[in-house]
């Protein structure tokens, strides 16, 4: 298996030439050996990477790491760039993650898919999906995640704007697509930078290079230094050094990717896509590709303190933003929407405060509760004849049973009720919040900030599953909501098994019983190096630590959170539980609500200050005054006065071209006759 | 005389016109059998280009498949054609581009089609002429002899306005040549002077270094022409108009191959002949390739109609390729040689397909479409795989070209400041993507608004045929570029180290000398093959 990791992106691609090629010569009938087709390739690929990563797991560990170098792919001069994949303990976690939630999508997509009329299509994008994010988690260069980084965001475009006759699919798509170009703008930058100092872009050269300080020639000294103080160089840019801009640069990307503040603005348009694609691509496995470059890159990171503070801090302003903005949404989607923005920024705060392998725990949790929740709610759209307003449902929990129970399941686990996988994940980042090394003040603030968001999604969470679930029906007329399919309650209840049991295999060092950190052993040789350089730096201002206070406390901490998010759920439970109380508040919080509602307005900010300025100056200014007015009137005005001089103003034709031309041509033959015989 | 014994490049440069000689023979009724001829003929220069490209010696930098014979003696003016690593992927794309302009106009182009079959065949003459020739007064000849088959395809198969575009393309092209034609004349006197020997010849005319004051105006001079043609801003205005105005093969041909004319010829003649003058114009140029390319992107933005948008995202897209060849290394110089390869396979195909609507449709403005997909299928996956290789994904030949020449640009070590260049240039990635997929998204989603877009056709055979070619090499280039990057490997490091080497001796021509002699320009050995595995 060691020298075939690279079919494990490669299989999928199967999928989309057969479904590309021949999707069309199927009918109604026969269609679903496409579907079958493309799912047995993510099975495929899922069981290969189970041998992988099983074979993975039995080499030593810290030499856990499988290279194929498959050809080159770009070389010239000394810039060379291979289809290269690696596999080591993250990558690892990443393919699992993907593969497995990926291939139950999949399987529930034959379900909900089964009646549209693009299925084959619907299914070749799905896999051409898997290929891109296997790729960008395998990559052993920059160049080849940004690769799949790109993909992704083609596929999602193209699976947003699936429904290709609305036109607001194809605008939530485009404006996807042009948001994280903004951000890759970013990651290219960063990549040229990367590749200015260190003279490569492979991840496990860069790291070396970092871990001996080796000498390079960076390309504005033109001398060798070390690379640390190539990196610790200050740029122009207010004095911060060379690695701090790197990241933050590589950061924009991440904004852009997955969804944070200032550019967080596509996903929740992005529902406009399919519910499966809502829950593979803008929750489970895409979005969470920019919290995976910056584990990637936890040792550039781990350079650039200041940097790593931005990072937790629009992390965790994101939590609570997006969190505030989710309990004023009605639409069933957009609520867990604004959840996965939230959550995404959990994950931030977690990179930002250098807990990586928390980062990527609740990554992996994430993407169990989270995909539960997003074909659960698909489930109820389908059930529901494509209704998606909470207001117009009520009282489902008797007739979608399955969907019911396994949607509970999920919003415990996200809402953070012990036992269930968020929890563990969640309450570990809150925690490394409030013990960061960069600073106590700083560390507080976080972890009360986000415990606030925390107290939100406990809120929102219950206050969907009652508006959904319980109370009297408000449905439309000739609604007959009905239980959907084995196809799709299977991977429901799969994932809620996984909702239940994933967490137990990284217990906080709090948690009393049943003590299992069987997946940070796992992540430790991944981002060893990175805290190593945290520690050290922190050693620097000692923090005076006491392991056993430390201890206490995060037991404390950890019974508040506990609390905190039951009284979400309290909260939740009086005013939504069976009530219409929440229409009261709404009233007299009219303004704040209407506010929430309509997301801070940041779209309209965008729109009137960065969208519309921008076109009306390229039209305006640019093209009628600059191109059309100036260069070609100026243009035009000679033509017209040589014509005018030749005296034959209405017949330009090539005779007078060619004569104004010759005159032309004796007057600068005087000048550069002049020029070169006399100027010597 | 080379490695086939051949004499290749004449049959290369000339076989379209045996084509033409058999065109003429015909009826004027008979398009059919006029059709075939043509295609007939291209087939058979691209056969000859495959054939060049086969035997192609990728490891030296070394001219091949020369031919030299004189011309007019007493002037020294050459006959002297010659291949190497810059020029050979040029010549494939124009072999190669022309058999696909004059398959998809088999519809298109209904009037006069003998007229014009004969012009788009002495084109491609004229074309594969100006990218072979050695000799500066035979690449005039060649260059001019463009001009004219051109100026008549714009001015009788274009479009309302067709009058206005081809004079203007006609006056743009000349006023700069002219000032070429004179930089032309000056060199070699100037050489005759120093040596005494009257020669044209690139390789003779190279043997001197003129003083950098009279580089200044010579570079300008030859620039101004290649400039021009690029087009770099803020002498593209032409370029709009001719393109809306020509016919779609027309189009395909202009963007594809004739725009590349002039960063080849800065390329081939400005930059080795006058270093001096490319260190010191260095910022200035960078800068307005920059321009060009934001200022291009932001005018296709808002454009109304199709070709119009192509043909400014074009500006932007030679912006890219000047920014690279000006950053002077490996990566820069070969990604802007692979970037105008790859322009002539992205626009071209754009061009034809903006062709294909106006055929079912008669119109080209946005506005009247929408909603294609649906009726469409096959030209939507079409469209979308060229639109998303003209954006620059990853996995599709602009990326290759665009990313390398940014790398490149980003450590130009002859320029302080090259960085901010770059990261302005790559603010171009960002509105690529707005422009193309609004209007992508504009002509393709959406319910279907207009009743005559409800039973339009799919892509017919024909059409199909047409594009396919095009969407190999756009994946080709994307997935494996390897094989494009070998052939010019050698060549451009060849010539970025001629470049450093005569910008040193530049600065040791004493004052009150025209020029200097200096030893016969070393070219580099052919050197062992490269084995990167």
């Amino acid at each position: 298996m060691k020298q075939y990791i690279w079919l494990i992106p490669l299989i999928p691609l199967l999928g989309v030439i057969f479904n590309g090629l021949f999707g069309r010569a199927f009918d109604k009938s026969t269609r679903s050996v496409g579907g079958l087709f493309a799912c047995g390739t993510v099975l495929a690929s899922f069981l290969m990477s189970l041998k992988a990563v099983v074979e993975l797991s039995q080499m030593p560990e810290g030499a856990r790491l499988i290279v194929n170098r498959v050809f080159p792919w770009i070389v010239a001069g000394n810039f060379e760039v291979w289809f290269s994949v690696a596999l080591d303990p993250l990558s690892a976690v990443m393919i699992l993650v993907v593969t497995g939630v990926g291939f139950l999508i999949h399987v529930y997509s034959l379900g909900y898919m089964s009646h549209d009329e693009g299925y084959t299509r619907f299914f070749a994008y799905l896999n051409l999906f898997m290929f891109s994010m296997l790729t960008l988690v395998l990559a052993d260069s920059f160049l080849l995640l940004f690769v799949g980084w790109e993909l992704v965001g083609l596929c999602s475009y193209l699976l947003i704007g699936f429904w290709l006759h609305k036109d607001s699919a194809a605008n939530a798509g485009k404006k996807a697509f042009i948001v994280n170009r903004v951000g890759d703008f970013g990651v290219l930058c960063a990549m040229f930078a990367i590749f200015g100092v260190f003279g490569t872009l492979d991840f496990q050269k860069i790291i070396a290079m970092v871990e001996h300080n080796a000498t390079v020639t960076p390309w504005f000294l033109g001398k060798a230094l070390p690379v640390l103080d190539v990196l610790h160089t200050a740029t122009p840019l207010f004095g911060i050094t060379l690695i701090t801009v790197i990241c933050l640069a590589l950061f924009l990307g991440a904004t852009g990717k997955s969804a944070q503040i200032p550019l967080y603005v596509w996903l929740p348009d992005a529902m406009e896509g399919p519910t499966p694609v809502s829950a593979l691509i803008h929750a489970a496995t895409m979005v969470t590709a920019g919290v995976y470059m910056v584990c990637r890159t936890s040792v550039l990171f781990a350079l650039a303190p200041q940097a790593l503070m931005v990072v937790a801090i629009v992390g965790c302003a994101t939590a609570i933003f997006s969190a505030t903005i989710g309990v004023a949404q009605y639409d069933i989607k957009r609520v867990l929407a604004y959840s996965t923005v939230s959550q995404l920024g959990f994950m931030f705060l977690a990179c930002g405060v250098g807990a990586y392998a928390v980062a990527v725990f609740h990554l992996a949790t994430h993407a169990f509760f989270k995909a539960l929740l997003f074909l659960g709610s698909g489930s109820v759209i389908h059930g529901m004849h494509e209704e998606q307003d909470m207001r117009h449902m009520g009282g489902l929990a008797g007739k979608m049973k399955i969907t019911f129970a396994t949607m509970l399941i999920g919003t415990l686990a996200i809402a953070g009720i012990p036992f269930f996988a968020g929890f563990f994940s969640k309450d570990e980042i809150l925690w490394k919040a409030f013990s960061t090394p960069l600073g106590e003040q700083f560390g507080r603030t976080l972890w009360m900030v986000g415990t606030a968001a925390a107290f939100l999604t406990a809120f929102y969470m219950f206050r969907l599953i009652y508006m959904t679930f319980s109370g009297k029906p408000r449905w439309h007329e000739h609604t007959h909501p009905h239980e959907s399919p084995l196809s799709m309650t299977g991977p429901l209840m799969i994932l809620a098994l996984f909702s239940i049991i994933g967490g137990w295999i990284g217990t906080p060092p709090a948690w009393p019983v049943w003590q299992n950190h069987s997946f940070y052993e796992w992540l430790h040789p991944m981002f060893s190096q990175a805290e190593h350089i945290l520690t050290t730096m922190s050693l620097a201002h000692p923090h005076h630590i006491d392991h056993h206070a430390a201890h206490a406390l995060e037991t404390q901490l950890m019974w508040g959170s506990v609390v905190v998010a039951l009284a979400g759920i309290a909260i939740a439970t009086v005013f939504y539980f069976r009530t219409n109380r929440h229409e009261a508040v709404r009233r007299i919080l009219a303004p704040v609500h209407f506010v929430l509602n309509r997301k801070y307005f940041v779209d309209e900010i965008y729109t009137w200050t960065i969208v519309e300025p921008g076109k009306w100056f390229s039209s305006l200014f640019l093209w009628k005054i600059a191109d059309a007015g100036i260069i070609d009137g100026f243009v035009n005005a000679l033509a017209g006065l040589t014509g005018a001089v030749g005296g034959v103003v209405r017949r330009i034709q090539t005779g007078v071209v060619l004569n104004y031309a010759l005159v032309f041509v004796l007057g600068v033959i005087a000048i550069l006759y002049f020029v070169v015989w006399s100027g010597v | 005389m080379n490695q086939l014994n051949l004499p290749i490049l004449s049959l290369l440069i000339f076989s379209p016109l045996i084509g033409v000689l058999f065109i003429l023979f015909c009826g004027r009724k008979s398009h059919t059998m006029i059709r075939n001829i043509a295609m007939a003929s291209s087939l058979g220069t691209l056969v000859i280009s495959c054939v060049i490209l086969y035997t192609f010696k990728s490891h030296t930098s070394l001219m091949q498949f020369e031919e030299n014979v004189p011309w007019i003696a007493q002037w020294g003016v050459n006959y002297h054609l010659g291949l190497d690593g810059i020029s050979v992927l040029l010549v494939f794309l124009t072999a190669l581009l022309t058999p696909i302009c004059i398959l998809s106009s088999w519809n298109y182009i209904s009037k006069r089609v003998k007229e014009f079959h004969i012009f788009f065949l002495m084109l491609e003459t004229a074309m594969l002429g100006a990218f072979l020739a050695l000799d500066l007064v035979l690449f005039y000849v060649f260059w001019e002899a463009m001009l004219i088959p051109m100026y008549f395809i714009i001015g009788v198969w274009g479009g309302p306005r067709r009058i206005y575009a081809a004079i203007k393309f006609f006056l743009f092209t000349f006023v700069g040549s002219v000032f070429m034609l004179l930089a032309i004349m000056t060199l070699y006197f100037i050489h005759k002077d120093i040596t005494g020997v009257a020669s044209f010849d690139l390789m003779e005319i190279s043997k001197i270094i003129v003083a950098p004051h009279l580089q200044m105006w010579l570079f300008a001079a030859f620039g101004l022409a290649f400039a021009i043609k690029v087009p770099m801003f803020p002498f593209h205005t032409w370029l709009p108009d001719a393109h809306v105005e020509a016919p779609t093969p027309g189009s395909v041909i202009l963007a594809g191959v004739l725009l590349k004319m002039g960063t080849y010829g800065f390329m081939r003649f400005a930059m080795p002949l006058f270093p001096y003058a490319v260190m010191e114009y260095m910022p200035y140029i960078s800068a307005l390739a920059v321009i060009g390319i934001i200022y291009g992107a932001l005018v296709a933005m808002v454009q109304p109609d199709m070709k119009k948008l192509v043909a400014y995202s074009s500006v932007s897209h030679l912006g890219f390729v000047m920014l690279g060849l000006f950053a002077l290394n490996a990566q820069g110089v070969q990604g802007a040689l692979l970037q105008m390869i790859n322009h002539g396979f992205s626009t071209g195909a754009l061009f034809l397909i903006v062709g294909m609507l106006y055929e079912r449709r008669h119109t080209r403005m946005i506005a009247d479409y929408g909603g294609i997909a649906k009726v469409t299928p096959m030209l939507f996956v079409f469209f979308l795989v060229v639109t998303l290789s003209s954006i620059g994904l990853p996995g599709l030949n602009g990326f290759v070209g665009e990313v390398l020449i940014m790398v490149g640009a980003w450590s130009n070590q002859f320029m302080d400041r090259s960085i901010y260049f770059t990261i302005a240039a790559a603010t171009g990635v960002i509105l690529a993507a707005i422009y193309m997929l609004w209007m992508f998204q504009r002509v393709m989603y959406g319910p279907v608004k207009n009743e005559k877009n409800q039973n339009l056709e799919d892509l017919s055979p024909r059409e199909i045929a047409v594009l396919a070619p095009m969407i190999l090499f756009i994946v080709w280039i994307g997935v494996y570029s390897q094989p494009f990057m070998k052939t010019m490997e050698a060549s451009v490091r060849d010539f970025n180290v001629q470049i450093e080497a005569r910008f040193k001796a530049s600065l040791t021509v004493p004052k009150g000398v025209k020029a200097i002699v200096i030893s016969a320009p070393q070219q580099q050995l052919p050197a062992e093959e490269k084995v990167t595995e």
